[in-house]
């Protein structure tokens, strides 16, 4: 295990936060994963990048629980995982969104950003219905610390709207600031990007950043443009059919023959 | 007034109490349909359910005798107390969130995923079970309920209507009180989803399963609790019905007026089910009274919500109040 680094720009990275080991899954007779190992550590944001069908969402499913790998091991904080349920990997502070959002799309955009309070909130469901005890001082809590967070992410103006109603990048924002929300020690973000124009992907960029920053949350991320990705993390992993074919920092695997051959040979830089 | 104002004043008013009845069976359908888009067929048949189970603990019948002295060749039907009403009350609550739980671990966990179709045909199985279950734990004879509701005509009303009009308005007591209480568990539950915490994830997991999974709530959770509040729906709603016409089989029909309630309300809404429900109430009373009787011959109360609901699946197949299906493409 490596010792705390610090960036150029002065944050630090600490322990590993996730170690997968050795994790393959199948679907089928088909390997969507193929002995992959690597780890993510405290307060880094590490990117997972490969060209289409690589198995990069399903990396980062295993790791949020929707799919449970035939072989290997999740290790989060120093121990082995048992095989969760996804809503279990989410108590444990692993926040994520989706690659085409999943979003409440007839709830507000405040109610959906307090659903990812859901956890924090501890008072019974006796309390809850009838407001009494902690409850009426928690959801007040819990209000505020969505507030920030729907400060943070410039979504203020949007706050009463339903979420069906808005465009597709702030869709994306929301999801995010539900994830926030939840105040995660591990956020996995999947194609925070996909289908922005310019602009939109600045602006989220600029959000992932301040994030990482700012909360100091250790980020994963799967990300086609590789020139955000570049911008973006301290370190990449490089997938191709399934296998990893490179992991480093980005000026490492820029350099990497393979990923070259696989993928930056293709791509637009 | 004249006489055929004030008559037709009073039927509506009648059917108002009425469809208040509807809704409540309604509101059980839609608090199930919307949180786990199972349509439960099985909902009547929970009413009955948790009406002979009240009946039963109150009189304290010992629960599947027949079968114990089939077996034991014994001769027991009674413990010998009677429980009083609230605890009887109490008690069934137990047993429908028992129920709620048992039906999700044997039926619905093992149907995750399956079609719509599926989940439908799995709550007629679960209705026709469960009748059967009923039947066996409290005997098939008709019980009469009675938790102390008041039942007649209300004096107060009707002296005071023939005052002012000359005419005394006939309304029942138990209706009264059913609407009292319906409206009362209407406020409850909006209340509950729009303001705690399992309220919130309820909403979550109605609109969409993964991002649900993906804040951390567990499913089969919410699946239980919504399954425990539509027993407890139907327990009021057989309470009533128990009380007004018998704990009997046809109890369990009243899932069918429920449907073009439904119809009316649009399934995914609260609001809907309640403004459905009184519309099929007063709509079959007033054209009863205004066109069935005079000019058909009568007895129109039987096919009028039916009729309506076709007109509606015709003109507005979403309902009133239900979320407009819109195909892209």
């Amino acid at each position: 295990m490596l010792d705390t680094t610090t960036t150029p720009d002065g944050r630090t990275i600490g322990d590993t936060v996730l170690d997968l080991r050795n994790i393959t899954l199948r679907f089928g007779g088909v390997e969507a994963i193929k002995d992959i190992s690597f780890d993510i550590r405290e307060g880094e944001i590490r990117a997972i990048i490969g060209p289409n069908g690589a198995g990069k969402s399903s990396m980062l499913n295993v790791i949020s629980g929707f799919y449970v790998p035939q072989e290997g091991e999740v290790w989060f904080r120093g121990a082995p995982r048992p095989q969760m349920k996804p809503y279990q990997v989410a108590r444990q502070g692993i926040a994520r969104t989706f690659q085409n959002i999943a979003l409440f799309e007839g709830m507000s955009v405040l109610d959906n950003v307090m659903t990812g309070r859901l956890n924090a909130m501890k008072a019974n469901i006796f309390q809850q219905a009838f407001w009494w005890g902690k409850a009426s001082k928690e959801e007040e809590a819990n209000r505020e610390s969505v507030e920030r967070v729907i400060d943070f992410l410039e979504i203020q103006h949007i706050r009463k709207t339903p979420v069906g109603r808005l465009p597709y990048g702030l869709k994306k924002r929301v999801e995010l600031a539900r994830a926030l929300a939840a105040e995660p020690s591990l956020l996995l973000l999947d194609e925070p990007m996909a289908g922005m124009n310019v602009e939109e992907k600045e602006d989220m960029s600029r959000f992932i950043l301040d994030v990482n920053d700012e909360f100091g949350t250790t980020i994963a991320l799967i990300e086609h443009d590789m020139g955000v990705v570049m911008d973006l993390s301290d370190r990449v992993v490089v997938m191709d059919y399934g296998r990893k074919i490179g992991d480093g920092t980005p000026a490492e695997v820029r350099s990497n023959q393979d990923v070259i051959d696989a993928y930056l040979g293709v791509s637009h830089d | 007034m004249p006489d055929q104002l004030l008559f037709a004043t009073e039927v509506a008013l009648n059917g108002l109490m009425a469809g208040v009845m509807y809704s409540l069976v309604a509101l059980g359908f839609v608090l199930i349909f919307k949180a786990s888009g199972i349509f439960n067929y099985a909902q009547g048949v929970m009413a009955l359910f948790a009406a002979m189970t009240l009946v039963g603990i109150q009189n304290g019948q010992v629960p599947f005798s027949h079968l114990i002295n089939a077996i034991f060749g014994t001769d027991i039907h009674y413990f010998g107390w009677e429980a009083p009403a609230i605890l009887a009350i109490a008690l069934t609550v137990v047993v429908m969130i028992a129920l709620a739980w048992a039906v999700n671990r044997f039926i619905f966990r093992h149907l995750v995923n399956q079609e719509p179709i599926i989940l439908f045909m799995a709550t007629i199985g679960l209705a026709y079970f469960l009748e059967g279950v009923a039947d066996l734990m409290w005997g098939s004879e008709i019980k009469t309920l009675d938790v102390g509701l008041p039942q007649g005509i209300n004096e107060t009303i009707d002296s005071v209507t023939f005052e002012i009009f000359g005419y005394g308005f006939f309304i029942d007591n138990l209706d009264i009180v059913a609407t009292v209480i319906a409206a009362l568990l209407v406020l409850g539950l909006v209340a509950f989803s729009q303001y705690t915490k399992q309220g919130r994830a309820l909403r979550a997991v109605a609109d969409d399963h993964q991002a649900a999974l993906s804040v951390g709530i567990s499913l089969n959770f919410i699946w239980v609790l919504v399954w425990s509040i539509a027993g407890f729906v139907a327990l009021v709603a057989g309470i009533m019905w128990g009380a007004k016409s018998g704990v009997q089989f046809s109890l369990s029909l009243i899932a069918l007026k429920a449907l073009p309630v439904l119809m009316l309300g649009g399934f995914t809404s609260i609001p809907g089910a309640i403004v459905g429900g009184l519309i099929i109430g007063v709509g079959e009373k007033l054209f009863e009274f205004a066109i069935g009787q005079p000019f058909l011959g009568g007895a129109t109360e039987n096919w009028f919500a039916y009729v309506l609901a076709l007109l509606f699946l015709v003109f507005r197949p979403q309902g009133l109040f239900g979320e407009k299906i819109i195909e892209r493409v």
